[in-house]
């Protein structure tokens, strides 16, 4: 162990985030972050802490797992999670304080780190040592590397840029944290989730992207065709979003989600910065567009100059014939 | 001024100045070359303008002023908030050499000093800017004030001082209801930003604008986070194009080995 310590300075605080009675994926990409600066705790919350706990401590690098029973922590309210992680990090003294960039992390951990007059780091790509993040600005333009000053590092981790520790074999040790006080003033009214069963688009292994060549929502069909026997995930421009063929959660992009898949197919997908920024580190990238001179076809590792609507179909019926 | 409702509500919009967001920035000598870039209101604080300004004319807002933290330049994007409705504007004037340096934290905290002095009802910022890419000045604000929060709001309704927040989460949309004073931060999805009409842009110019200086409000702007090194990002190397749709699945397959 202290052969590595030069890294090792720090004691980290991960806030998790629950799905499903599961360890959220961008969660247990923010563990593997965490596990680079020191000790990791994790810190979850609700009224079934008990058992979000057990669940957690089975993950793999986590060394301890606090429990805050309250049903105040049920929405994860920023409201109530920030006095409540401020608290943890006083009683602990934690150097950092990680979360991963879902809305939940990027909601909470700024807040938080308000608390302690810190300034949060946002949507880290590695960490170089205990101060020193790497980060992306400019729509992934720029990549910077950032030495904070800070006594706590509160950082939010792009969960496209760390490996996902594993969910079992771990063998954390559970202890309580007590509740703050509800602050109220904040209240949850409902979540309206739109439920899916295909894969989820932040963590595919491949992903197939619409844009404005698309024309309407419905000829999204043909891309869902393609996608069923790949498993993968379909996702859309902010273009498709903002028209309305698509529900928002779809986008990806600098203001949407950021992709890294194995493979992203791109369909009539000009290739703006702003949808870039979300997708550049995929690994393989193909484009189908008509109009050779589209951006999209200078990043692109194979791509074809022909109409979507004649390729993605042909493409879907190889693919099922391959897979016979 | 005779008011008819108990709640009319003072609105503050906090605007950036950033390179325009269709400008593809270079980086040199370590730096984000932006000197003779393109410079706009940053995307997301036009829809917190917007925003603002419909709340104003449901006659829920009576007052909706416009904030913003910068170099003398920033100015502008001031004037453009003013054209489109904005009633006042106050300046918060940075020297240019520190301008470019000022954090999310510094601004939070600025605007928590002047949220004393405007006692606003609503904030409203963007979610983002799109040139450090942060997305985290609101939930700072809001932390530093100690009120509640909408961040990436797609839908907001105000009823006496209590506002109704859709926000754009993961997998869908999640409700909240927070009491004012609060902090909201737009998405995307929350309106459609008008273009100011030239003979209102020609009005703005006349508006006093409220400037102030950056020292009155005894906040260390020095950066917490210094930064090291700035690179492009790898480029990528240069792909091939197929000719049929045989080939290029023949690529994909074979040669990928991605289908």
């Amino acid at each position: 162990m202290f052969r590595f310590s030069s890294l090792m300075l720090g004691k980290a605080l991960v806030v998790a985030e629950m799905v499903n009675g599961k360890v959220s994926p961008a969660t247990l990409s923010a563990i593997t972050a965490a596990s680079k600066v020191g000790p990791v705790t994790a810190l979850v919350a609700g009224s079934n802490a008990k058992d979000a706990a057990a669940v957690v401590a089975t993950v793999q690098s986590v060394a301890e797992v606090l429990a805050t029973v309250g049903e105040h922590y049920d929405h994860g309210l920023p409201e109530e999670y920030a006095p409540l992680i401020e608290a943890a990090v006083q009683a602990h003294k934690y150097t950092h304080v990680f979360a991963g960039t879902s809305a939940f992390g990027k909601n909470v951990v700024p807040r938080a780190a308000a608390l302690a007059g810190c300034m949060p780091i946002a949507e880290i790509t590695a960490v170089k040592s205990e101060d020193t993040f790497v980060r992306q600005a400019f729509a992934g333009n720029a990549i910077t590397t950032v030495k904070s000053k800070d006594k706590v590092k509160y950082c939010t981790v792009r969960g496209t840029a760390f490996e996902r520790v594993a969910a079992e074999g771990g063998s954390a040790t559970v202890s309580d944290l007590p509740a703050v006080s509800p602050v109220k003033s904040a209240k949850f009214v409902e979540d309206k989730l739109t439920k899916s069963d295909k894969p989820d688009l932040a963590t595919a292994a491949t992903v197939i992207a619409g844009g404005r060549g698309m024309k309407s929502g419905e000829n999204f069909k043909i891309l869902e065709e393609l996608a069923a026997p790949l498993h993968a995930a379909v996702g859309a421009t902010r273009a498709v979003v903002d028209a309305g063929y698509v529900p928002n959660e779809m986008q990806v992009g600098q203001t949407g989600k950021t992709v890294a898949p194995n493979f992203y197919l791109a369909c009539g997908i000009s290739g703006a910065i702003q949808h870039v920024a979300g997708m550049k580190d995929s690994k393989v990238i193909a484009v189908i567009n008509t109009d050779e001179e589209a951006p999209f076809f200078q990043i692109a590792d194979y791509g074809i100059v022909d109409d979507l609507f004649k390729v993605v179909p042909a493409l879907t019926e190889k693919v099922k014939a391959n897979a016979k | 001024m005779f008011r008819t409702l108990p709640n009319y509500l003072k609105v503050a919009v906090c605007v950036k100045r950033v390179v325009d967001y269709t400008v593809k920035v270079r980086v040199k000598d370590n730096k984000v070359q932006t000197a003779n870039s393109k410079m706009s209101v940053n995307p997301f604080d036009e829809i917190a303008i917007e925003e603002a300004i419909q709340l104003k004319e449901k006659k829920l807002a009576t007052e909706v002023v416009a904030v913003t933290i910068g170099s003398k330049k920033a100015e502008e994007v001031l004037r453009t908030a003013m054209a489109l409705g904005c009633d006042t504007a106050v300046h918060v004037v940075v020297p240019d050499a520190a301008a470019e340096t000022v954090e999310p934290l510094a601004v939070a905290q600025i605007l928590q000093k002047l949220h004393e002095d405007l006692k606003p009802d609503i904030w409203i910022l963007g979610k983002q800017a799109v040139d450090d890419d942060c997305g985290c000045t609101a939930q700072l604000l809001a932390g530093l004030l100690n009120v509640p929060q909408g961040t990436f709001a797609s839908k907001v309704e105000v009823k006496g001082n209590a506002v109704t927040v859709t926000r754009e989460v993961d997998a869908g949309h999640q409700v909240v209801e927070l009491t004012t004073p609060c902090v909201l931060a737009a998405d995307l999805r929350l309106n459609t930003p008008r273009f100011p009409k030239l003979p209102n842009i020609m009005k703005a110019r006349k508006k006093p604008i409220d400037t102030r200086d950056v020292a009155a409000f005894g906040v260390d702007i020095a950066p917490h986070l210094s930064t090291e090194v700035v690179t492009e990002p790898e480029t990528r190397k240069a792909g091939v194009k197929v000719k049929s749709v045989d080939e290029f699945y023949d690529k994909l397959c074979n040669e990928a080995k991605v289908l």
